[in-house]
């Protein structure tokens, strides 16, 4: 029975899942497009007559980066954990409620910010007021995930009597990684929006406590980005070295890393609030070395990630130090995509590493560098894996064969090209002293950048700006090539991809040489917990006597 | 467990390289005595327009060679937005907000700070260059955000 199902109900739900993932970017990346050419002073908003700048930075921001990654998580890991396990969801039903629950959130969200009653960006700061229908819509998308997540912790749960003993597989470890990182965060943002900033927008309660609201933000929103990073490795771990021809090179390893982000994902929001007065100097120096330490298992994975592919490599005949890099299978797309979004991380990573540290954040704090980085994070190392992993999950779950190999490479490339163009123009407008979230063709200050630039080494804000808008082109091309590419598969014959399976992968050192506190997950929970408790409590509360309930805020129209 | 030789010298290196970087900063606080905003004082967006200091705001010397300024923030205005000190001052600027989170950042320092409705922000620098520093609101609040400006003028003496 186990043998011959062939995962209907799972594959039924992930579609659904992904249809809301690929019209979010629709709209959301051709936003993006725009975004990036006011940079350079090409403006369509009014040409368009289309919205206002900030209403489509709301959009562009919400629909890619909250909307696009969660719809796709929710749809791939419940195909990988399935799979993984070979077993069927236990609670199916759960995640339809979920993912009506979503979905209704969305339409909500999706109205409130196409009428311009939410223009409050992705991280809606109080005491900037918004419709209650956007703040009510957000909260709808999260409890949706709780209990989809559910679902995986039955499933797992059920599979674990039934296996007792067994090692729980990669894919699975880094899933339920996933989800526990993201339950455990979201329970900052639940309370952020349930006890302040719905009753506010209600007109329930008249005043906000914005550095609470911030603080309570960040405890989310720091974690929030593991949640989109956190999937991209559980293909990069489990799948990714099968897609090389290979296997991963160490498992236990691989775990291990796992752990670590459940044990140091959350205790670090500080370091997004370096900046911000009435929060302590000292704790926010204790988050900057927490944040150094879930830097820890990103270079672990750099390590076993490159192994795993030159140990591929060899497999193919590969030889010496680099030559086996192209005896890889740069031909599949689904493997240049995600091979390539690695590349893009190393540098996003670092970037990161920058961002997190104490002092220097102060030159890049809330600049274009910003953006910069996040757009090779969950905009290359979490988007462009998705889209390679969409090159193989569309066919396993539709029967239908991906339309066309050969866009779907030069998607991949041009992905890859456009961030990097993208990327170098972002983050070094951001050194010049460009501030992020700016329309630069209107801002009273760009003429002085411009000019107090000009001859710098490298170029100045105005090349930066170019190179950012010519990037956002290409990555425009590319959306383009994957979009038609996703509509054109569903039109190809039925049953025409029958052959095609989820690729999970051995390890050359496996599961067997893990030692059990591993597989242990109440150890790890627990030390998070602690980590928690002892990262937060005393800056919450300090931030209960240094601060008020006092800010009645504006509506922002 | 085992761990391959390759790995672990790498990932021993990794190491250095984090304890290196965090070297880095202490050095960056203590010897070269870069300050991040901390805890100051509370005040209420309704009080601030009455409260000591952002009632008459502007520039005033407190010391020789050392200038306060009160700067009042609100949706879309710094008030003053125009300051001007002597060369080689060292200015300490207070910020409040009356409504919206704000930010304050000025171009060519490392003066950049959060001003949240509640809180007192406070940021110290050195002019040490000739010159008109312009400063901006660096935190998205509203449809005119982008032009919400100053500039620091430092003259000679």
């Amino acid at each position: 029975m186990e043998m011959t199902y062939d995962y209907k109900q799972e594959r039924r739900l992930a579609f659904w899942f992904l249809v809301v993932a690929f019209l979010a970017i629709s709209v959301g990346g051709l936003i993006g497009i725009f975004q990036a050419l006011e940079h350079a002073g090409i403006n369509f908003y009014p040409l368009a007559g289309l919205m206002p700048y900030y209403e489509g930075l709301t959009l562009h921001g919400v629909l890619n980066a909250l909307t696009w990654t969660t719809f796709f998580i929710c749809g791939f890991l419940i195909i990988a954990t399935s799979r993984a396990l070979e077993r069927k969801m236990s609670a199916m039903w759960l995640s339809w409620v979920a993912y009506a629950i979503m979905l209704a959130g969305v339409g909500m969200a999706g109205y409130a910010m196409l009428s311009g009653q939410a223009s409050v960006l992705y991280t809606f700061y109080v005491p900037m007021r918004a419709s209650a229908i956007h703040y009510i819509g957000l909260t709808l998308v999260v409890i949706g995930t709780w209990l989809h997540s559910a679902n995986f912790y039955l499933t797992w749960g059920a599979w674990r009597k039934e296996n007792p003993g067994v090692k729980t597989p990669m894919a699975v470890v880094g899933t339920l990684t996933t989800w526990i990182v993201w339950d455990l965060a979201t329970i900052g943002v639940a309370i952020e929006m349930l006890t302040m900033v719905i009753p506010w927008s209600l007109g329930l309660i008249e005043n906000t406590n914005p550095l609470l609201a911030r603080t309570l933000f960040w405890y989310f929103g720091h974690p929030l980005v593991y949640f989109w990073l956190l999937p991209a490795y559980v293909s990069w771990y489990a799948m990714v070295p099968k897609q090389a021809g290979g296997k991963l090179f160490s498992d236990p390893l691989g775990r291990l890393a796992f752990m670590l982000f459940i044990l140091f994902s959350v205790p670090v929001g500080l370091h997004h609030q370096y900046t911000d007065p009435g929060i302590s100097s000292a704790w926010k120096g204790v988050h900057g070395v927490l944040t150094y330490a879930v830097a820890f298992p990103s270079f672990m994975t750099a390590f076993t990630l490159m192994a795993s592919l030159e140990f591929a490599g060899k497999q193919r005949g590969g030889r010496g130090w680099f030559l086996w890099i192209f005896k890889l299978p740069w031909g599949d797309p689904s493997f240049a995509a995600q091979v390539l979004a690695m590349i893009i991380f190393a540098a996003g990573g670092i970037g990161g590493v920058i961002n997190a540290s104490y002092s220097m954040n102060l030159v890049v704090h809330n600049t274009t560098w910003v953006p910069g980085h996040f757009h090779l994070t969950v905009g290359t190392a979490s988007t462009l894996s998705f889209m390679g992993i969409t090159y193989w999950l569309l066919p396993y779950i539709t029967k239908r064969r991906l339309f066309s190999k050969g866009m779907a490479l030069a998607q991949a490339w041009t992905w890859f090209i456009g961030m990097v163009l993208f990327g170098r123009g972002m983050h070094w407008a951001g050194l010049l002293g460009a501030p992020r979230r700016v329309p630069f063709s209107q801002a009273v200050y760009t003429q002085t950048l411009i000019q107090d630039t000009a001859g710098r080494a490298f170029g100045g804000f105005q090349t930066a700006m170019a190179l950012t808008a010519i990037g956002g082109v290409i990555l425009g091309v590319s959306g383009l090539f994957f979009l038609l590419n996703v509509v054109m598969s569903l039109t190809t014959k039925k049953n025409s991809a029958t052959d095609v399976d989820v690729p999970l992968a051995e390890a050359v050192s496996g599961p067997e040489n893990a030692p059990a506190i591993l597989d242990n997950w109440k150890v790890w929970i627990w030390a998070e917990v602690a980590l928690i408790v002892f990262a937060y409590i005393p800056t919450l509360l300090t931030i209960a006597q240094v601060s008020n309930w006092n800010a009645p805020g504006l509506i922002i129209r | 467990m085992h761990i391959d030789r390759y790995e672990s010298t790498f990932l021993w290196l990794a190491t250095g390289m984090l304890i290196l970087f965090a070297g880095a900063i202490l050095i960056s606080v203590f010897g070269l005595g870069i300050q991040l905003p901390t805890i100051v004082d509370q005040i209420a967006p309704a009080d601030v327009a009455a409260a000591p200091g952002f009632n008459t705001p502007g520039v005033r010397e407190v010391f020789p060679g050392h200038y306060e300024a009160y700067i009042v923030v609100e949706t879309w205005l710094f008030s003053p937005n125009d300051i001007t000190i002597p060369v080689g001052s060292d200015v300490t600027f207070f910020l409040a907000s009356k409504d919206l989170i704000h930010g304050f950042k000025v171009f060519d320092t490392n003066v950049n700070i959060m001003v949240i409705p509640g809180q007192i922000s406070e940021v110290s620098h050195t002019f040490n260059k000739l010159g008109d520093y312009q400063f901006y609101c660096h935190e998205y609040c509203g449809a005119a955000h982008h032009t919400m400006t100053g500039v620091v003028h430092v003259v000679g003496e």
